[in-house]
């Protein structure tokens, strides 16, 4: 028995992608821990290298469990290899933080209002993905979430080219994801507020005596929050968390098939800088100040293929996959319009099998004229060509609190 | 009699047709597996060739042919369950019945002593 295409001593997360190939550089160096190292440990996790820090893939639970779990009460993440990233105008105003930011990320920055969080992308000059991220408007700042593997360059890139502003990373504080449908009741045990929060508010909130900020957000298609902590108090916060009886520790496999089930790009799978914001079917976070006609269109890089293409539309398109039998179809699978293997047109990005879906799904490109949910297009796998329908995303039913 | 392979594979022979299926070990290393994919009766295959594959959320396994023969049977219970390989890996979990080409041939393989020193 021998795990395909890779050394069966590595576990669950395959060598591809951006975040992963970072991983492989890094593989002679010394991992990078969370603040939350010794707690994963003492749960009894099996650790990885990803982005290079040593994480939990799954806890004693296993993946499936653990997906399941999540999605039926509450499961806690450690994403603390993810950048925090503070960024402050010189001048002192917000604004002009938003509008520095702007320049690099096609999103109306300038339109986020304190206390609110939005998702975006750095974009290059040829319209290709730097990073995805998240940003929020933290009254006299900026606060950025951007991917652990992308961070130092994202970070490189903010100091290079936001003029008039301060970036820096906040490498004293954890990161952790309460997410699922009990994560307000679980939060809410150790701050009552916390309950009104809707969709994507961010609020500073005091948890174990220490001076959090929490969003209502994250990356499993599940109500649920993000919360920033001070490193010295994130294993008191963890284990306060893990205390209620609907809280358990989940993996970075369950947060895998998690977001994919929720239609979510992994960075360096889904998207990168081969693949535009509008090829990837990201449009919906352009939003109208950016876009041709509005109060600030264009201005950052790659505008004219990005604008271009909203107007004009794309050759091909990110979408969902759902294979019609029981085999997963995962990534680098190559697409075909016909079962005999004969005309490429594209390839799988994720896939993985979809326990909340009880099957497999996947997302991958293929040409805009097979990209109509309900299109039958053929997968290859293991030399045969399984019949996959173009799919809506995503595959389950969100449950934001808006 | 019960013979294991390194590649963590269990044979109960019986005559010259071997039960074959993963161990307990493999299964959960494995985790939770959510799709089985088995030989064909009547296929035939070499020592190690690639005669079935497993599945977990996360990834895509091999299982080898531990010894050159012909399918004779396989469990459709685990295709249709393959929760049955982690729940009972090494009785209602297994994988294929296999004709061996030389019956001799099992006498390398491993007893269950040199197995579980091998799994530590």
């Amino acid at each position: 028995m021998k795990r395909r295409g890779q050394a069966p001593s590595t576990e669950l997360v395959r060598p591809e992608s951006a975040h992963d190939l970072e991983a492989l550089l890094t593989d002679h160096a010394p991992l990078l821990t969370t603040p939350l190292h010794a707690l994963h440990l003492s749960l009894g996790a099996r650790m990885v290298p990803f982005a290079g820090y040593d994480m939990p893939v799954q806890y004693a639970a296993g993946v499936l469990k653990e997906h399941l779990h999540t999605r039926a009460k509450a499961g806690l993440f450690d994403v603390s290899h993810m950048g925090q990233v503070l960024v402050k105008a010189n001048s002192g105003s917000v604004a002009d933080a938003a509008l520095a930011l702007e320049r690099l990320v096609p999103v109306d920055i300038l339109g986020l209002k304190q206390g609110r969080q939005r998702y975006g992308f750095f974009t290059d000059e040829n319209g290709g993905i730097l990073d995805d991220l998240m940003i929020t408007n933290r009254g006299d700042h900026l606060l950025v979430v951007v991917n652990a593997a992308c961070k130092g360059a994202d970070l490189a890139h903010m100091q290079a080219h936001l003029a008039g502003c301060s970036v820096t990373l906040l490498d004293d504080r954890a990161l952790i994801a309460l997410q699922g449908p009990a994560a307000e009741t679980v939060l809410a045990s150790l701050a009552p507020e916390v309950a009104t929060m809707k969709f994507m508010d961010v609020r500073d909130v005091t948890l174990v005596g220490a001076a959090c900020i929490v969003s209502r957000s994250g990356y499993s298609g599940e109500d649920g929050f993000e919360i920033s902590v001070p490193a010295t108090k994130a294993e008191e916060l963890a284990r306060a968390l893990l205390a209620h009886e609907d809280c358990e520790p989940i993996g970075l496999g369950a947060r895998d098939s998690l977001r994919l089930e929720a239609g979510l790009c992994l960075y360096g799978n889904d998207i990168d800088t081969t693949t535009s914001p509008i090829e990837a079917s990201l449009e919906w976070a352009i939003q109208k100040a950016r876009k041709a006609g509005g109060e600030r269109e264009g201005g950052f890089p790659g505008a004219d293929r990005i604008l271009g293409e909203l107007a004009n539309g794309t050759e091909r398109r990110r979408v969902g996959l759902k294979p019609d039998g029981k085999a997963p179809v995962r990534s680098h699978a190559k697409l075909f319009a016909d079962a005999e293997g004969k005309n490429e047109i594209g390839e799988v990005t994720s896939g993985t099998f979809g326990p909340s879906v009880e099957g497999p799904v996947a997302m991958g490109y293929v040409p805009t004229a097979f990209a109509s949910a309900g299109t039958q297009v053929f997968a290859e796998v293991r030399g045969k060509y399984l019949p996959v329908t173009v799919a809506a995303l995503p595959f389950i039913t969100p449950t934001y609190k808006r | 009699m019960l013979k294991f392979t390194a590649e963590h594979e269990w044979l109960k022979l019986e005559g010259d047709v071997a039960i074959v299926g993963i161990t307990q070990h493999a299964a959960d290393q494995l985790g939770d597996l959510v799709f089985v994919e088995l030989p064909e009766v009547g296929a035939t295959f070499d020592k190690n060739g690639e005669a079935a594959t497993v599945e977990s959320v996360k990834a895509a396994s091999d299982v080898y042919c531990p010894l050159a023969g012909e399918i004779v049977e396989i469990n459709e219970a685990i295709t249709a369950d393959p929760a049955l390989v982690n729940s009972d890996p090494q009785g209602k979990g297994w994988f294929f019945k296999l004709k061996l080409a030389n019956v001799a041939d099992a006498d390398e393989l491993l007893d269950e002593a040199a197995y579980k020193e091998l799994i530590g």
